[in-house]
C-alpha cells in the first residue's frame, strides 16, 4: 500500500519491541471487540485505477466552463488567477494544522491577520474574525451572537434573504429555542416597509441580504436606524462579495454585524463547498464573536508576531459556556481569498466589480428585447430576476439540453410558492462572453415560442 | 488541541544572556526571510491581474455606488508569489516533518486527492444547476456514503456538516428532533470529563444540560459510573450520552456496549464523537457497539488536508432510530438516477428532516478527496492503516514508558498515547518547555495540556504515515530532553526555547488583554 511506510519486517521488529506477537494482539489487549465486521467492501486500487474511476464520474457532470453559464444565487463563477491555486498548495500551507504552536506557524497567522484586515475593510466593519464555514452558517452564528448581545430571543429575517440561509437560521433557532419572524417575499424590489414595521422591542436582530436573493440592492441606513432605535442589531448578509468593489459596504451603512460568503474571491464553485464565511462586526462586540481570531503581539525578543487570541470565548477553554462550538475554520479558503484579493488590490477589485456590473447590464438589455421576458429588478449588481411567460424550471430544463445553464428557477428555492414559478434568477460575471449572451438569448427565444 | 489552563502564556524574562538573538541588517537569516505585512509592502495603485476593459453601460446600482477608498493594497504577481512563499516558509507542516499532534490525526495528504478534487467536473459545478447535469457528483456522494455506512454499520448519513463540531451539532440535533417527535422533555446529556470541548459546547448550544461523568482509574468510562449518573439525574431526564471512542486518552472504551445498553434502557441516545475513528476503521463498526449517531472528521481519518485550520468536513452516520431525522439535503435513488432532496417536505417517504445545517450540499471538495483516499486503500488498506497507527502509538509507548508517566498506568493504547508531566516534578521544566524544546529539535510538538484529566498532558499521535526511523528519532530526542531536564542545570535553556524559529515565545497574555486584530497604519 503506497501510503504506508512499514514493511512486514519493520512491523515485526516494532511488535518485538512492544512485546506482542501481532497487531491483532494489540487490539485485543486494548479491549476492542474481536468479531470481524462483515463487509463486502473492495480491496485497494492503484493510483491509475482511482484516477480513472473518479475521472469517469467527473465526466458525467456538466462543468460551468463547458458552455454558457448564468447560475448564481449564493455561489458565483469567477476567474481565479493560476498563482492562487499554486500558492495554496504549498506544503507548508496545505499540510499544517490550526496554528496552536505560534513560533512555527507565523505563516498561517500572518496571512490570517492580513485576511482579517482585508475583510474588515471590504465589509466596512471595524474587525473581522479568521472565517467561519460559509456564509449561511455565519448567518446563523451572527443571529446567535445578536441574541447574546441584546439578551433577546427573536430574530427578524428579510423575506428576500436566501431561503437556504433562512432555513439554517430557523433550524438553529428552533433547536436553541429562539423565535424567528420573517417579512414578505417581494421579488425584484428592495422594499423594506414590511420589514421595518415588524421590528419590535423583542427583536434581537434584523437580517437583510444585499444584493438580495433576486439581485436587488439595498440602502441599509434606514433599516439600521429603525433596528437600532428599538435596541436591535442590523445583520447584513452579502452572498456576492465582488459587489463590494462597486457598492457601499454594509458596515459603512450602519450594519452592526456583516456576514458574507467569500467564495467568489479565490475559490471555485465546488458544488457548494468548501467555501468561507466572512464575519465582521463592531469592535465592542469582539468578545461575543464566534470562531477563531488572530491577533498581533510580540515575542520574547520584542519582535512583532501573531497568535490565535481571545480563546477564552472558545469551546476548548469554556466548554459548555463557550460562545459557539466552532473549532475548525476555513483556513485554506481564507488563504485563497486573501491571495486573490492581494493580486486584485484596490484597483483590480473595483475594475472586476465594474466589469461584472457591465456584463449584467449588457445581458439584461439583451434579454429585455425578448417577448415573454420581463426584467423585474429596479436595481442589481451582477444578478437579476426575470419573469418568463412560462415555468422557469421547465425553461431551464429545456435549455440545459442545449448545453446552456440559464440560471436558478425561483421554484428551486421555494418549491411551495406558485407565485414564483415563472421567475428565473440570472447571474452574469466577468466569465460570460458576448457569444454566451447571444446563445442564451437565441435559445431562450426559441424555448418561449415552443 | 491546546488548552491554556495550567501553562505559562507569556515568555519569561531571560536571566541568561548567552542566547544568541543578534539580528541581521536585512532582518533575514539565511533561508529564513522576514516578511513585512501586505499592508506595508502593497500599494493601492498596484495590481497582479489584468482584466479586460469593460464597455460603458447604464448604471443599475440604485444610487448605492461606493465612494472613496476600500483599503485593499495590491501586489504584482511576482511580488505576491514571493510574499506568500516567504510566509509559507515560516510554517511547520506534515510534509516537512513529524507532526504527532494528538487527537488531530496528522497523516500524509496524498496528492492524487488534490488532483482529483480539481477535475473540472467536480470543482467547476454549481450547487444549484439542474440535478440532471450533475449526476456524476451525486454518484460520488452516494459512493462515499456507501463506504462510510459500511465501515460503521449504520443506517443513514448526513453528508452536509462542514466540520467535526458541525457534525456534532447535526447528530445532537437529530437526537433532539427524535425526542421532540416522541414529545419527550429529556434534557440531560452525559459527557465524560475527558471529552473534547466541542462536546459540552454543542450540547449546551442545543439547550441540553451537561452532566459530567468521571473517568475510572484506568482512564475509561465505566458502565457503573454511567448507571450512577442516570440514577442520580433520573432515567426519565436522560437525553443521551456523548462519548468519544477511542477516547481522548487514547484508550478504547472497553465497556462501550454496556454503556450503550444503560443509556438505551434509560430511553436516551448514544452520540459517539468519531474524531478518533482512525484507530478502528476497517476493524470495529460503531453500529455494532450501540452507537446512534457519529461524526467523522474527513480531515483527520480520511486525509483531506488540514490547511492551517480548515476547511474540514464532518459527515454524520445515524442508526435506524435516528435515520428519519437526517437534515436536508439528502440523496434519494430512483429509476431516473439520483436526486438530492433539498426541502423538508420535498419527498414522499417517511423522512422527517430536522432542518438544514448549511446552504447547499456540504464540502464536495472534501468528499472527492476522501473517496480518493478510501478507494486507494480499499478495505484491506484501511484496516492496515488503522493497524499501523495503533502499532506506532504502542511503539512510542514502549520506547518512552520508562521515562514518562502514563496517568492511567501502562496499558495497550489505540492510535495515540498519553503521558503526564509528573516525571518532571522538581526539575522546574514543564510540558510546555518540553514542547518548545522539541520545536528547536525540528519536530512539531504533541498535543499538550489536553485532555484535562491529567496534569501537563502530552498526547502523542504518530499516525500510520510515519516510518520506524522517523518515530525512532522523535522518541530518542524526546527521551534525551527528559533526561536533560531530570539532570538539572539547563532549566533556563528549556524556558527560553525555542530559539531556532522565526519567532520566539509569543506574549499571548498581551494579545488577549488589548486585542490588535487588524492592521492600522501608524499615521492613523
Amino acid at each position: 500500500m503506497r501510503y504506508l511506510p512499514h514493511t512486514e519486517s519493520t512491523r515485526q521488529a516494532m511488535l518485538d519491541t512492544i512485546g506482542v506477537a501481532s497487531i491483532e494482539d494489540l487490539f485485543e489487549q486494548a479491549g476492542t471487540p474481536q468479531e470481524q465486521p462483515p463487509t463486502s467492501l473492495p480491496p485497494h486500487k492503484s493510483e491509475m485505477e482511482v484516477e480513472q474511476h473518479l475521472s469517469q464520474l467527473s465526466g458525467l457532470n456538466r462543468a460551468a466552463g463547458d458552455g454558457p453559464f448564468f447560475v448564481g444565487c449564493g455561489a458565483y463563477r469567477h476567474h481565479v488567477p493560476a498563482s492562487v491555486d499554486h500558492l495554496i498548495q504549498r506544503s507548508e500551507f496545505l499540510t499544517s494544522y490550526t496554528p496552536y504552536q505560534p513560533e512555527i506557524s507565523q505563516g498561517t497567522l500572518q496571512y490570517l491577520f492580513e485576511f482579517q484586515t482585508q475583510v474588515a475593510n471590504l465589509l466596512g466593519s471595524e474587525i473581522a474574525n479568521a472565517s467561519l464555514y460559509d456564509g449561511s452558517t455565519g448567518c446563523g452564528e451572527a443571529v446567535l451572537m445578536a441574541h447574546r448581545i441584546t439578551r433577546r430571543k427573536k430574530a427578524l429575517l428579510s423575506g428576500n434573504l436566501h431561503p437556504h440561509y433562512a432555513s439554517v437560521v430557523k433550524t438553529l433557532s428552533h433547536m436553541s429555542s429562539f423565535q424567528v419572524d420573517q417579512s414578505e417575499v417581494v421579488a425584484g424590489q428592495s422594499a423594506t416597509d414590511d420589514l421595518i414595521a415588524k421590528i419590535d422591542d423583542e427583536t434581537s436582530c434584523v437580517v437583510v441580504q444585499t444584493p438580495d436573493v433576486f439581485g436587488s440592492l439595498y440602502d441599509l441606513k434606514p433599516i439600521a436606524e429603525a433596528a437600532q432605535a428599538k435596541g436591535a442589531l442590523l445583520i447584513a448578509v452579502v452572498t456576492e462579495v465582488v459587489s463590494l468593489g462597486a457598492v457601499q459596504a454594509p458596515g459603512d451603512m450602519g450594519a452592526d454585524i456583516v456576514i458574507a460568503e467569500g467564495q467568489s474571491i479565490g475559490n471555485g464553485l465546488n458544488f457548494g463547498g468548501p467555501y468561507l464565511g466572512l464575519f465582521a462586526c463592531r469592535q465592542k462586540y469582539v468578545r461575543q464573536m464566534p470562531g477563531r481570531v488572530c491577533g498581533e503581539t510580540i515575542d520574547a525578543d520584542g519582535k512583532r508576531g501573531f497568535v490565535l487570541t481571545l480563546s477564552t470565548r472558545e469551546q476548548h477553554i469554556r466548554r459548555e459556556k463557550a460562545t459557539s462550538n466552532i473549532c475548525t475554520n476555513s483556513g485554506l479558503c481564507c488563504l485563497a481569498f486573501s491571495i486573490h484579493m492581494t493580486l486584485l488590490g484596490e484597483r483590480g477589485m473595483k475594475k472586476l466589480a465594474a466589469l461584472n456590473h457591465s456584463k449584467a447590464v449588457q445581458l439584461s438589455k439583451a434579454l429585455s428585447n425578448i417577448d415573454g421576458v420581463e426584467i423585474i429588478n429596479q436595481s442589481f449588481f451582477n444578478e437579476f430576476t426575470v419573469r418568463l411567460k412560462q415555468s422557469a424550471e421547465q425553461t431551464v430544463e429545456t435549455l440545459v439540453k442545449k448545453n446552456i445553464l440559464a440560471g436558478v428557477p425561483a421554484s428551486r428555492l421555494w418549491p411551495d410558492r406558485p407565485d414564483v414559478e415563472n421567475l428565473l434568477i440570472i447571474a452574469a460575471t466577468e466569465t460570460v462572453s458576448d457569444d454566451h449572451i447571444n446563445e442564451l438569448c437565441a435559445e431562450l427565444k426559441e424555448a418561449l415560442n415552443a | 488541541m491546546l488548552n491554556n489552563k495550567g501553562r505559562v502564556t507569556r515568555p519569561q524574562e531571560s536571566t541568561d544572556d548567552h542566547i544568541e538573538t543578534q539580528d541581521s541588517y536585512s532582518g533575514h537569516k539565511g533561508l529564513l526571510m522576514n516578511e513585512p505585512l501586505l499592508f506595508e509592502v502593497g500599494g493601492l495603485d498596484k495590481t497582479g491581474v489584468d482584466l479586460p476593459d469593460c464597455s460603458e453601460t447604464e448604471n443599475m446600482l440604485g444610487g448605492l455606488e461606493r465612494a472613496g477608498e476600500i483599503g485593499l493594497p495590491g501586489l504584482s504577481e511576482p511580488e505576491a508569489v514571493r510574499h506568500y512563499v516567504r510566509l509559507s516558509q515560516q510554517n511547520y507542516a506534515i510534509d516537512s516533518g513529524f507532526y504527532p499532534l494528538g487527537s488531530c490525526t496528522m497523516k500524509h495528504n496524498p496528492r492524487l486527492n488534490e488532483k482529483m478534487a480539481r477535475l473540472p467536473g467536480f470543482t467547476d459545478i454549481h450547487p444549484l444547476q439542474p440535478q440532471s447535469s450533475v449526476q456524476g457528483a451525486l454518484q460520488l456522494m452516494e459512493q462515499l456514503s456507501h463506504w462510510l455506512l459500511e465501515l460503521t454499520g449504520m443506517e443513514a448519513i448526513a453528508l452536509s456538516p462542514k466540520a467535526g463540531a458541525h457534525g456534532e451539532l447535526c447528530g445532537m440535533m437529530a437526537i433532539k428532533a427524535a425526542l421532540e417527535a416522541a414529545d419527550s422533555s429529556r434534557n440531560i446529556v452525559l459527557v465524560p470529563e475527558s471529552a473534547h470541548g466541542t462536546n459540552p459546547a454543542t450540547a449546551a448550544q442545543l439547550g441540553f444540560k451537561v452532566a459530567s461523568i468521571p473517568a475510572d482509574a484506568d482512564g475509561t468510562v465505566r458502565a457503573h459510573a454511567v448507571q450512577t449518573a442516570i440514577e442520580e439525574n433520573g432515567a426519565e431526564t436522560i437525553a443521551g450520552i456523548m462519548l468519544t471512542n477511542p477516547n481522548t486518552c487514547g484508550l478504547f472504551e472497553r465497556e462501550i456496549k454496556a454503556i450503550a445498553d444503560a443509556v438505551h434502557e434509560a430511553g436516551g441516545y448514544f452520540y459517539c464523537d468519531g474524531a478518533n475513528f482512525n484507530a478502528i476503521m476497517g476493524r470495529v463498526r460503531p453500529g455494532d457497539l450501540g452507537v446512534d449517531a457519529m461524526h467523522f472528521n474527513l480531515h483527520k481519518t480520511f486525509s483531506t488536508p488540514h490547511g492551517g485550520g480548515g476547511p474540514g468536513s464532518g459527515p454524520v452516520v445515524l442508526s435506524q432510530r435516528l435515520s428519519a431525522f437526517a437534515p436536508v439535503p439528502f440523496l434519494q435513488k430512483s429509476d431516473d438516477g439520483l436526486t438530492l432532496i433539498e426541502h423538508e417536505d420535498g419527498d414522499d417517504t417517511e423522512a422527517e428532516p430536522f432542518g438544514r445545517l448549511t446552504a447547499f450540499h456540504g464540502q464536495m471538495g472534501m468528499y472527492v478527496r476522501a473517496l480518493s483516499y478510501i478507494l486507494s486503500h480499499g478495505l484491506d488498506g484501511l484496516a492496515q492503516a488503522s493497524g499501523d497507527a495503533v502499532l506506532n502509538a504502542n511503539y512510542v509507548r514502549a520506547k518512552l514508558k520508562h521515562l514518562l508517566n502514563q496517568p492511567f498506568g501502562d496499558q495497550a493504547c489505540m492510535h495515540e498515547v498519553l503521558f503526564d508531566e509528573s516525571s518532571l516534578a522538581g526539575t522546574g521544566v514543564t510540558t510546555l518547555d518540553i514542547a518548545k524544546r522539541l520545536i528547536d529539535e525540528g519536530f512539531h510538538p504533541m498535543t499538550i495540556y489536553f485532555p484535562l484529566v491529567c496534569k501537563g498532558a502530552m498526547l502523542i499521535e504518530p499516525t500510520e504515515s510515519e516510518s520506524q526511523a522517523s518515530i525512532d528519532l522523535f522518541v530518542e530526542t524526546l527521551a534525551s530532553l527528559i533526561e536533560e531536564a531530570k539532570a538539572g542545570e539547563t532549566e533556563e535553556a528549556f524556558h527560553q526555547a525555542p530559539v531556532h524559529t522565526p519567532r520566539r515565545r509569543l506574549d499571548e497574555t498581551a494579545a488577549a488583554r488589548k486585542p490588535i486584530l487588524r492592521f492600522e497604519s501608524s499615521s492613523n
